[in-house]
């Protein structure tokens, strides 16, 4: 994976799979810790605690259920070369809470990539899936949510192509206003 | 600064075009999106196909997403779904590759052969 918003893309995929309603994506920058941090919850099938432990683990892919693969090993990989790491916590029937952090002056740390585009390709798919996005930085929050967007739109489905890119634009909008002067590669 | 006021102008704007709209049987474009499809490529593949579509004001496609099919050395894999639910499948698709699909497929009816599964497999 090239960059964060393509590991972001994969990880959600997982929560789709795992019948997910409501998804949170959180992207938060703390300057003072050096700190990125990504948050994934859904209200999926979640996981019990024996293949809880095994997820981690690329060997473990079971052609069955979709959950697992070398989506979660790659993610954790990326994190632990930036000195960060991989929480997961799931509950069997309530939903999973997947956790990266990366330090952001890390030169090994994947640039944040286009999030306005797995946003966009995620809600074109899947319209009936609420999404929220949060940004958060020294210089802000902003916040996305689809229940808010379908409200505005009325029988309009959201995966309106001309829907899908004011959204890309919206989006857009939001990480160069939250992560401008705070991740290097938006500026550039 | 984009507003979400905005949205009351689309709203009513594609109400009136999908009033239109005569059939609602619609095209499907499935893009191959896990793990392998997307290391490979496949999220400027979507991409593509959600501009194509936008610049030549197709609305009757639909654009989405599946999970692995089995055959990752052939990522990034597309099908195109006709509402009679016939089927082509398109591999190791680029976002050239993607334009020229809805161009001669999408629009004209005319299935890019050599992009396909049939073709890949006799070359080998």
């Amino acid at each position: 994976m090239k960059d964060i918003s393509l590991h972001l893309l994969d990880i959600i995929r997982n929560s789709t799979a795992a019948g997910a309603r409501n998804i949170k994506v959180q992207i938060l920058a703390d300057i003072n810790e050096d700190e990125l941090r990504i948050i994934i919850e859904d209200d999926g099938i979640g996981m019990d605690n024996e293949l809880l432990e095994r997820v981690t683990n690329p060997f473990t892919t079971t052609r069955t259920t979709r959950k697992i693969g070398m989506g979660i090993p790659l993610l954790k990989a990326s994190a632990e070369m930036s000195s960060g790491e991989l929480k997961i916590d799931s509950v069997k029937g309530k939903g999973t809470v997947v956790c990266a952090t990366f330090k952001i002056s890390h030169i090994d740390r994947p640039p944040l990539g286009d999030i306005a585009s797995t946003m966009t390709g995620l809600i074109a798919a899947e319209p009936e899936i609420e999404f929220i996005l949060n940004l958060n930085s020294d210089n802000g929050s902003f916040k996305f949510d689809t229940t808010e967007i379908k409200e505005k739109l009325g029988g309009v489905p959201i995966n309106e192509i001309e829907v899908v890119y004011w959204i890309r634009e919206f989006i857009e909008e939001g990480i160069k206003s939250i992560f401008g002067g705070v991740l290097d590669e938006i500026d550039s | 600064m984009k507003s979400i006021a905005e949205l009351e102008e689309i709203r009513k704007r594609t109400l009136e075009q999908i009033g239109l709209r005569e059939n609602n049987e619609k095209m499907r474009i499935v893009v191959g999106m896990a793990t392998c499809g997307i290391a490979a490529g496949a999220r400027p593949v979507m991409n593509t196909f959600l501009e194509e579509l936008k610049k030549r004001n197709i609305n009757n496609v639909s654009v989405t997403m599946t999970g692995c099919i089995g055959i990752c050395r052939l990522e990034p894999i597309v099908e195109v779904i006709e509402p009679d639910g016939s089927k082509v499948t398109y591999v190791k698709m680029n976002p050239e590759k993607a334009a020229r699909v809805v161009a001669e497929h999408i629009v004209n009816g005319r299935v890019c052969i050599d992009y396909t599964i049939g073709a890949e497999e006799k070359n080998k």
